[in-house]
């Protein structure tokens, strides 16, 4: 068939494209432009680009760039940024799969004749009894079918994932024995579009203002301040002060009052995560369903019943910050996901 | 490239391969290359021989020309339609940038306000690259004599070369940029018109060649490749004209009478000859050239970043089409060896494009 290889500069999606050429597929490699400033750094780097050129001209297979730069502002960076601002931690790499890699360039790829896309996540498509399955990576330890929750019906039968069907050891392998430059390359880390230099504090400040705030504790008592209430996220321990009795964690973020709510673990834990947005990989799942459900992308599945609303977790557990993605799983199969309110 | 060229290059990479600017006799021969080739250039751009500069191309002609007369912030205009080579070497020394109508000509009355005293260097294209709309260059140059009389003219002659009869339409600029690659002779060589009199530093510094301002041992197989080419665009440049122009409207018409929503972006009779500049209403011109490419058709769209993607074109933008509208963007040039067969094949190839990228 014709598949539109979506090639990042990566070792992984280089491995893609080199296998489903191998597979006697016509494939075409291209590389999305969506990031990008004065400084050759980071995502979508010119480096990377042209990484993504040599390996394509290394299969014999052509390359194209598609600026999909305008597009990736719009869905992902600025919502990303107005998330912030109302306390909410977004995870962009997962709103740029749903509306850049699997929407966007999906799109292209049809309009421009091809029978599928195909891209470098360690996960795996399934087709089972006339449904299409979406499973965890081979590679337990770069399964990345979390980040992927958002495939559905739809999407799945023109998606390819080959290198989910490998270890990432086997994928580094099939690259170095071809001789593609991309063969030893680090793996990506972090959200592509923030600056080493300065980070999240540093991006967000050019973006929107910043507001200092106060801590309060669950009672209500005031427990000191901070320098930016929209930089702090549901959960975490750093930044919120010394002199505690016991370890604290941010328990709730309210930018509107400028008030970060600061607890002990057992304040943090909920017995419930309420959820919305929720989208399905087949069916919605039925509710009061048992389900193993993973809170970031490579936590530990945790069981729980899907209540409609979000899940009721089996023993407690910790709040799952505001903006971040709850996805349910029965075994290897991804049942759908949505995002924690 | 022009037959006449790789013929011209072939015995300069094999046979005579001495370094100008020694002193033995396999260097004078190289030597006597250059200037041979000098002499035709300067013939053909109607220049002295001494006024020409040789470089690695229309960039670097285009980047000395300012870097090399701009005299701190300011002291550089140019239009808002120029080639990059020209827009952000003057972007470098905070220079001004002057609108355009809505055809990609420079504004006269913008021009006279921005020029002035403080002038240094003004830079004016003779062809846009992009649109192929020939530039008012000799009423600008009017205007900058009359409010900026010390300032220095260069005009970027690169997308002219093979259309129009630089020693007429550049006899009023100080310095004229013209590239091989767009006249049949190899890529990575061009030349710098600089008129005597014209104090210009040079930006590349040491061995001093080129009157020391181009340092740098010559590209004696591309400079006389280059010269065989202007020759041979030169002495058919009537002929291919009228043929090429025929044809270049020949395949506007047949896109807008075949495909609908298409607009041509300029007449005939603002452009000149090589370049079909169209708009295409609904579509992403980023995938319409990928379908081009599979059917043989190799086109662009605006220009290219460093990473190869499309950025939206300036050019357009300077001229008030709209980002929705400069979206749809085709850019078509011609050869002088372009034929009827190549027209019949894009028309088909853009027809059959238009109407999958419309139907999905």
């Amino acid at each position: 068939m014709r598949v539109l290889a979506a090639m990042s500069g990566g070792v992984d999606s280089s491995v893609t494209a080199a296998l489903l050429v191998d597979a006697g597929h016509d494939v075409v490699g291209a590389t999305m432009k969506l990031w990008g400033g004065p400084s050759d750094q980071g995502c979508c780097s010119i480096a990377d680009v042209d990484d993504a050129r040599r390996v394509c001209q290394q299969l014999g297979i052509a390359h194209h760039v598609f600026n999909f730069s305008g597009e990736f502002d719009a869905a992902v960076v600025a919502p990303y940024v107005e998330a912030h601002r109302a306390g909410v931690t977004p995870n962009p790499c997962i709103e740029c799969n749903r509306h850049m890699k699997f929407d966007r360039f999906l799109a292209r790829g049809i309009q421009l004749g091809f029978d599928a896309v195909a891209t470098g996540h360690h996960a795996r498509v399934a087709e089972v009894g006339g449904g299409w399955r979406l499973l965890r990576g081979f590679d337990r330890a770069k399964d990345q079918s979390y980040v992927l929750h958002m495939l559905d019906q739809a999407t799945l039968p023109q998606v390819l994932l080959p290198v989910g069907e490998m270890t990432k050891e086997d994928v580094r392998r099939v690259a170095r024995d071809r001789g593609l430059r991309t063969a030893a390359k680090a793996d990506s880390q972090d959200t592509c579009f923030l600056p080493v230099n300065g980070g999240r504090a540093k991006f967000l400040g050019d973006r929107t203002t910043l507001t200092p705030g106060r801590l309060v504790d669950t009672a209500g008592h005031p427990a000191g301040e901070i320098a930016a209430v929209e930089l702090v996220t549901v959960g975490q321990r750093r930044g919120l002060g010394s002199g505690h009795d016991e370890a604290v964690y941010a328990v709730d973020v309210d930018v509107a009052t400028a008030t970060v709510t600061i607890g002990t673990l057992a304040e943090l834990h909920r017995a419930e995560q309420a959820v919305g947005s929720w989208t399905w990989v087949h069916d919605p799942v039925e509710v009061g369903s048992q389900v193993e459900v993973q809170t970031s992308a490579h936590g530990a599945p945790t069981p729980a019943i899907y209540t409609g609303a979000g899940v009721a977790w089996s023993v407690p557990q910790r709040r799952v910050a505001p903006g971040q993605s709850v996805v349910l799983y029965t075994g290897d199969a991804v049942l759908g996901g949505g995002i924690a309110t | 490239m022009r037959p006449e060229a790789v013929t011209a290059m072939l015995p300069l990479l094999t046979e005579t391969f001495g370094n100008p600017s020694g002193g033995h006799a396999a260097a004078r021969a190289a030597r006597h290359v250059i200037e041979e080739a000098r002499d035709v250039m300067a013939a053909v751009l109607g220049c002295a021989p001494a006024e020409v500069i040789f470089t690695s191309g229309g960039t670097e002609a285009d980047n000395l020309a300012i870097a090399g007369v701009a005299d701190g912030a300011g002291s550089a205009v140019c239009s808002a339609v120029e080639h990059h080579a020209v827009l952000h070497a003057v972007e470098r020394v905070e220079g001004v940038v002057v609108g355009t109508d809505a055809l990609g000509r420079v504004d006269l009355d913008q021009l006279a306000a921005a020029v002035g005293p403080g002038t240094a260097v003004v830079s004016l294209m003779l062809v846009n690259n992009e649109t192929g709309v020939v530039q008012p260059l000799d009423a600008a140059i009017d205007v900058v004599r009359a409010n900026a009389p010390d300032a220095v003219l260069h005009t970027d002659a690169v997308a002219a070369f093979s259309w129009l009869d630089l020693a007429v339409a550049t006899a009023g600029a100080d310095l004229v940029s013209v590239s091989a690659h767009k006249f049949g002779g190899p890529k990575g060589v061009g030349a710098l018109v600089v008129r005597e009199g014209v104090a210009l530093r040079g930006q590349i510094v040491g061995g001093g060649q080129e009157r020391d301002r181009r340092s740098g041992t010559h590209n004696v197989a591309g400079i006389a490749a280059m010269a065989a080419a202007a020759e041979a665009t030169v002495r058919d440049r009537t002929a291919t004209v009228a043929r090429i122009g025929a044809l270049r409207d020949l395949l506007a018409e047949r896109v807008v009478s075949s495909v609908p929503g298409v607009v041509r972006t300029a007449p005939a009779a603002a452009t000149a000859a090589g370049t079909c500049h169209l708009r295409f209403g609904g579509i992403e011109s980023e995938a319409l050239l990928v379908l081009l490419d599979d059917n043989g058709v190799f086109a662009s769209a605006g220009s290219s970043c460093a990473s190869g993607a499309l950025e939206p074109s300036h050019v357009l933008r300077a001229m008030g089409v709209t980002p929705e509208e400069a979206v749809g963007a085709l850019r078509l040039s011609f050869g002088w060896n372009s034929t009827l067969a190549d027209v019949d094949l894009a028309v088909t190839a853009i027809t059959k494009a238009v109407e999958q990228l419309r139907a999905s």
